[in-house]
Formats: C-alpha cells, sequence, structure tokens
C-alpha cells in the first residue's frame, strides 16, 4: 500500500468506526483530494460526511473547531501545508487554548491533515516544512510520517485523540520510499516492509519514536522524508547509524532519544526545514540537557537552508544523502 | 409575534442584569482588585437581550472581546462570571479564562473571543454540527462593526452559505472599533450591504430597541430553524464607556454631543417607559426589580471576592487531556 493509500484507508476505518467523523477541505469530497488521499470517501460516506469546502483556510479551520468543540470529530486537509497560514489565527489561538482557558469544558479534538516538505518543485509556497510553527504552540500536538504503516495508525490515533493534532504528510514519500538521490528512478513503496499495511484498526500512540534502523555508532534523529535519506546516507557512508524516526514531535519521546545517545555517544539532528530557531535546535537542546556527558562529539544538525525555498535550487536546498553522510562523517571525527 | 407580559419583563430583568453587572466590574476594576482587560457592554444591552430572548436554551452563540452580555443574557451565573473576572478558582473557567474567554458550555456559550472575528466561523462550525446531527438548534455569532473586515469573518459567513447552515449572523455596530470610528474603516455606513455578497438576507434593526432586535431576531432564528439557511441581523448601537474600563484615558475620539444624543435613547430607560405607558409594569415593580438585581450582584461580588485564586500547580492543568 502506498502512503496515500493508507492514509487513505485510516479514513474510512475512523469514519466507519465513528459517525462523528467527518472529512473536509478543498476539493476533498467529490475530487478525493488533490493528492488523492480522500478519494472514494464522498461516495462510500455520503457529501454529509466527506465535502468540498470553499478555498478559505480559516473557515475551514475554524468550522473545525466549532464541530470539535460541540462533540464532532473533524478531520479537515489543508491541500498545501503552505496554505495553513491565514488558518494560523485559528489554530494557535482558539483550537490550541479551548481546553485550557474553559478549564476543560470546552476542547478541540480535531486533526488537521497538510501535505509538506519540498522535492517536487512546487517553489517557495508549495514546498515549505513549517512543524516548528506549531511545535512551539502548548496545546498542539504535532505529528509528521514518514511511511504507510505509520501513517494509518497515526492518522486513526490523531483523529481518536481528544486534543488537536497537526498532521504533516511529506508529500514526496506519498508514493515511495524516497532516498534523497532525485536523479534516479524513483522507487515504489511496494518493495518496502513498512508498506505492509494491516486491514481494519489500529493505532500507533503518539509521543512514540520508532528505530528505523538500529546502530551503535551515532544516534540520527529524523522525521518524514529525512528518515529514508539517513539511511541511505548511513548505508553509502558504512556508517552503523542508530537512526530514530520521532514520528511525533510533540509529545516528543525524549526517553527514546536520550537512551541511544546515551549508547553512541553521538547525535545528528536532520530535517528539511529552514535550519534557524528549526525543532532541531529543540532536538539539540533537549539532547546536551539530558545527555550531555554521554556526547563524545558536538551535535550536528543539518537542515534546509535559511532561505525561501528555492525552486531553482531545490536539490541544493534539500539536505539529500551527500550533505547528511557528511555530517555523519564530520560526527565521528573522520 | 406578540410577547406577553412575561417576556417583555423578563427582558427588562435581563438588561439590568447585564447593565448593573458591568457597571459593577467597570468600578471594581478601577479600585485595582480586578486586573487585566474590561470590555463593558453597557449601552447595548438591547441586542444580547433581544437575540438571546429568541434562543433556546441548547442553541450556541460564540460572543467577542466585549462579552460580558451574552452570557448574561444567555443566562449566565453572576456569581462564577464576577469571579472569572477577578482569575478566582471559583469561576466559569478556574480563573483560566478571565473577562475575554468566559464561557458556559452548558448554556451553549462558547466563549467570549479576545480575537477579533474569531468567533465567527466557529460559530459556522456549531451550526454544521447542528445540521448534520439533524438536531433543529440553531447557532448565532455575535460579532462588532470592525470584525466585518477582518478574513475570518468573510470565510464564516461564505461557508456558512455554501454550506446552507443554520446560523444567525448577528453584527452589533457601535460606530468605533477600539477608537477609530468605522467610517474611517469603511466606506459603507451599513454592514447589512455586505449579506448580499455572500446571498443571505440581512436586516438592519435599532439595536437601542430591544423588542425591535428580538423581532428580527426571531424571524431570523426561525429562517435558521427552517432550514432555510444563514441570514444577518445589523444592530445599531452604541457602547457608553470606553473600549476598555469605563473612563477613556487617551485622547477624546467620540463627540460629548454623540455620546449624549445615544444615552437619550438609553435601552432600559426607553423600555421602561413603554412598560409603565402600556400597563404592563408600575414604576414600583420596575424599581423593585433594580432593587433586587442591585442585591444579586453584591453578592457576586462577596462571592467573588471570598473565593480563593487557583493554585499554583493549576496553571500547567489542562493544556493537553
Amino acid at each position: 500500500m502506498t502512503m496515500i493509500e493508507a492514509i487513505r484507508d485510516a479514513h474510512a476505518v475512523a469514519m466507519e468506526r465513528d459517525e462523528r467523523v467527518v472529512v473536509f477541505g478543498e476539493d476533498v469530497g467529490y475530487f478525493g483530494g488533490v493528492f488523492r488521499c480522500t478519494q472514494g470517501l464522498q461516495q462510500r460516506f455520503g457529501s454529509h460526511r466527506c465535502f468540498d469546502s470553499p478555498i478559505s483556510e480559516a473557515g475551514i479551520v475554524g468550522t473545525a473547531i466549532g464541530m470539535a468543540a460541540y462533540g464532532l470529530r473533524p478531520c479537515v486537509e489543508i491541500q498545501f501545508a503552505d496554505y495553513v497560514y491565514p488558518a494560523y489565527d485559528q489554530i494557535v489561538s482558539e483550537a490550541a487554548r479551548l481546553r485550557h482557558r474553559s478549564a476543560g469544558d470546552f476542547t478541540a479534538p480535531l486533526t488537521i491533515r497538510m501535505p509538506t516538505g519540498g522535492g517536487i518543485f512546487g517553489g517557495q509556497t508549495h514546498s515549505q516544512s513549517p512543524e516548528a510553527l506549531f511545535t512551539h504552540v502548548a496545546g498542539l500536538k504535532t505529528v509528521v510520517v514518514s511511511n504507510p504503516y505509520d501513517a494509518k495508525g497515526l492518522l486513526l490515533a490523531a483523529i481518536e485523540d481528544d486534543d488537536p493534532v497537526i498532521f504533516l504528510e511529506p508529500k514526496r514519500v506519498y508514493n515511495g520510499p524516497f532516498d534523497g538521490h532525485h536523479d534516479r528512478p524513483i522507487v515504489p513503496w511496494s518493495k518496502h516492509p513498512l508498506s505492509e499495511v494491516p486491514e481494519g484498526h489500529y493505532t500507533i500512540p503518539l509521543g512514540e519514536a520508532r528505530i528505523h534502523r538500529p546502530g551503535g555508532d551515532l544516534t540520527v534523529l529524523a522525521y518524514g522524508t529525512l528518515v529514508h535519506v539517513a539511511q541511505t546516507a548511513a548505508e553509502e557512508t558504512g556508517i552503523d547509524a542508530e537512526i530514530i524516526d520521532l514520528r511525533t514531535l510533540l509529545p516528543l519521546d525524549v526517553d527514546t532519544i536520550v537512551e541511544s545517545v546515551v549508547k553512541t555517544g553521538r547525535c545528528l539532528v536532520v530535517h528539511e526545514a529552514t535550519l534557524t530557531s528549526g525543532f532541531g535546535a529543540e532536538l539539540s537542546a533537549t539532547v546536551q540537557e539530558r545527555a550531555f556527558h554521554h556526547l563524545e562529539a558536538p551535535i550536528v544538525r543539518v537542515c534546509g537552508w535559511d532561505t525561501p525555498y528555492p525552486h531553482a535550487h531545490e536539490w541544493s536546498y534539500f539536505p539529500g544523502p551527500a550533505r547528511v553522510g557528511q555530517a555523519m562523517l564530520e560526527v565521528m571525527g573522520r | 409575534m406578540e410577547l406577553t407580559d412575561e417576556q417583555l419583563l423578563a427582558m427588562h430583568r435581563s438588561m439590568i442584569r447585564i447593565r448593573l453587572f458591568e457597571e459593577t466590574a467597570g468600578k471594581v476594576m478601577e479600585t485595582g482588585k480586578m486586573p487585566g482587560f474590561l470590555h463593558l457592554y453597557v449601552g447595548q444591552e438591547a441586542v444580547a437581550v433581544g437575540v438571546c430572548e429568541a434562543l433556546r436554551v441548547d442553541d450556541y452563540i460564540t460572543s467577542t472581546h466585549r462579552g460580558h452580555g451574552h452570557l448574561v443574557a444567555k443566562g449566565g451565573d453572576l456569581r462564577r462570571m464576577m469571579a472569572e473576572l477577578m482569575g478566582k478558582a471559583t469561576g466559569y473557567c478556574g480563573g483560566k479564562g478571565g473577562s475575554m474567554h468566559i464561557n458556559d458550555l452548558s448554556l451553549g456559550m462558547l466563549g467570549a473571543n479576545g480575537i477579533v472575528g474569531a468567533g465567527a466561523p466557529i460559530a459556522v462550525g456549531a451550526g454544521f454540527r447542528n445540521k448534520y446531527l439533524g438536531t433543529d438548534q440553531v447557532s448565532v455569532a455575535f460579532f462588532g462593526d470592525a470584525s466585518t473586515n477582518i478574513g475570518a469573518f468573510h470565510e464564516a459567513a461564505n461557508m456558512a452559505c455554501a454550506l446552507h447552515l443554520p446560523v444567525v449572523f448577528v453584527c452589533e455596530h457601535n460606530m468605533y472599533g477600539e477608537y477609530t470610528p468605522t467610517n474611517k474603516a469603511m466606506v459603507i455606513a451599513d454592514i447589512v450591504d455586505r449579506a448580499a455578497g455572500y446571498g443571505m438576507p440581512g436586516v438592519i434593526v435599532d439595536g437601542m430597541d430591544v423588542v425591535a432586535v428580538h423581532e428580527a431576531a426571531t424571524e431570523a432564528v426561525a429562517r435558521a430553524r427552517r432550514g432555510e439557511g444563514p441570514s444577518l441581523v445589523e444592530c445599531k448601537t452604541y457602547r457608553y464607556f470606553n473600549h476598555h474600563g469605563i473612563q477613556n484615558l487617551g485622547l477624546k475620539y467620540r463627540p460629548d454631543d454623540e455620546v449624549l444624543a445615544w444615552k437619550e435613547r438609553d435601552p432600559i430607560f426607553t423600555f421602561e417607559a413603554k412598560l409603565i405607558d402600556t400597563g404592563v409594569a408600575s414604576r414600583e415593580l420596575l424599581d423593585a426589580t433594580w432593587a433586587e438585581i442591585h442585591a444579586a450582584i453584591d453578592e457576586a461580588l462577596q462571592f467573588a471576592d471570598d473565593s480563593p485564586f487557583p493554585a499554583e500547580d493549576q496553571m500547567l492543568a489542562g493544556v493537553y487531556s
């Protein structure tokens, strides 16, 4: 199953199990979403449960908050994460804060799905990775998925969660485990073990990281597309990296991170979003606070450069296997 | 629809509850005992009361930064309100919401809202919920004239119409967005002109006349309940006090004669004259209502004063489930 199919399947399972689940967004109903993640849902569940909204992000999220506050479980799609900014006020000032300011009377159990990241020449408004804008907001949970199996289990967990969840789907891994070699043929999900997705209902708890590749030389903290890029870099450099797929950025699985760094004594942080004030800064700070005396080398971050996503320089911006591999060697002192 | 004497007197009582609550809160704030922001509703009472009297207890409303009046009109508990304003543990939100986020789930009052325009899309979502579940509940978004210049309002109005939802948009046009006259912030005089742009009916009503507001709201609510979609009710009204608190502390931004002219059309006093003229009530009866509510407000203030502040460990409670 591809990640798109897994996400579609998660929607269907959620809608089948719970009448309160409603799915909407721009072109989500009739057309099935521009990335096809909601294809078939309207035909199966009816246009009252899966429908097209106006191009209106603040309206979509605000409406979903009202639904959620009064008992529904909306799961909305923002067509590209880059489009979410008009809805940011509703997410930050309303969804994230309702529970706290009402002392628990009102909550906003909604899921906001967004395709994120670059790699498809989307230019600066169809390529961004805005996860740090959400991890900075207390009251939100933020998930970034990297593969079909996790995507289904995490999306079901997100929809069933009683808090608002930002659910980021790197579009470059929708159809295959992209290793960062943009000049090579696309590898489909079908040959990958994580494309084996069970039928029916299962969840992956929010807040639990996954050890993507066990190793002893250094710890790589990654999420989304960069999980696969890091794996490629490890293979190409021959470094026995332990790659941790964080899966949920907030709440963060600090124990798994610390346990790994204590074991390896070295830590590399990778993400596609821009470097400065990115989530890697939080990871780096957390590791030095919790495992400083186990570190044998400075923590290194490999991230997007501090620039708007550059159309022509897409692959110079993207932290591919060459840059990640080079950083691995640096952390190893080679 | 003719209003019964009982309904008329209930509206009178509700307006006084708002007026005295707000005047008292304003005075307490000036003593320094009430921290933070206080956007008082005095002058606009006929809007909240006229609309809320047209609603059932299970109908939903979203409110604004000037939201105390809406909660009182929906039946809010004065003691818990006063306690919330003072940041006390016995307040509606355990002291964590404050004036701008006061709410009551049991009354369908999702909350005052510190962000201009932010409540409107939430009311649309509540309206969707009602339609989706097949109930005949209605949701009302209260908002000011200035919020109709903000994106969230437009998105909400369009969404409600596109999805044909049981929502009533109630604009409290009080002529000022904070300290800026509305006619400097938009070139139309009537907010209702915007309704046509979304494809919903709109009506202008005298927001100082509680019966007129009630009549317009009743029609809009009935329309929504029948499944005929959203509408907009624009209430021309005026706030007597400053944007925040009672006294204007900065440059004068409203002419004195303008304030006086509106006060002459006071929603409570003009209504009382009508109640007496038409034989619905005697002066004595109306005075007794004032006295009774005075006592209730004093009691609410005492309750708030006597209540403890929330424990320090509550600061981090309720961020997540």
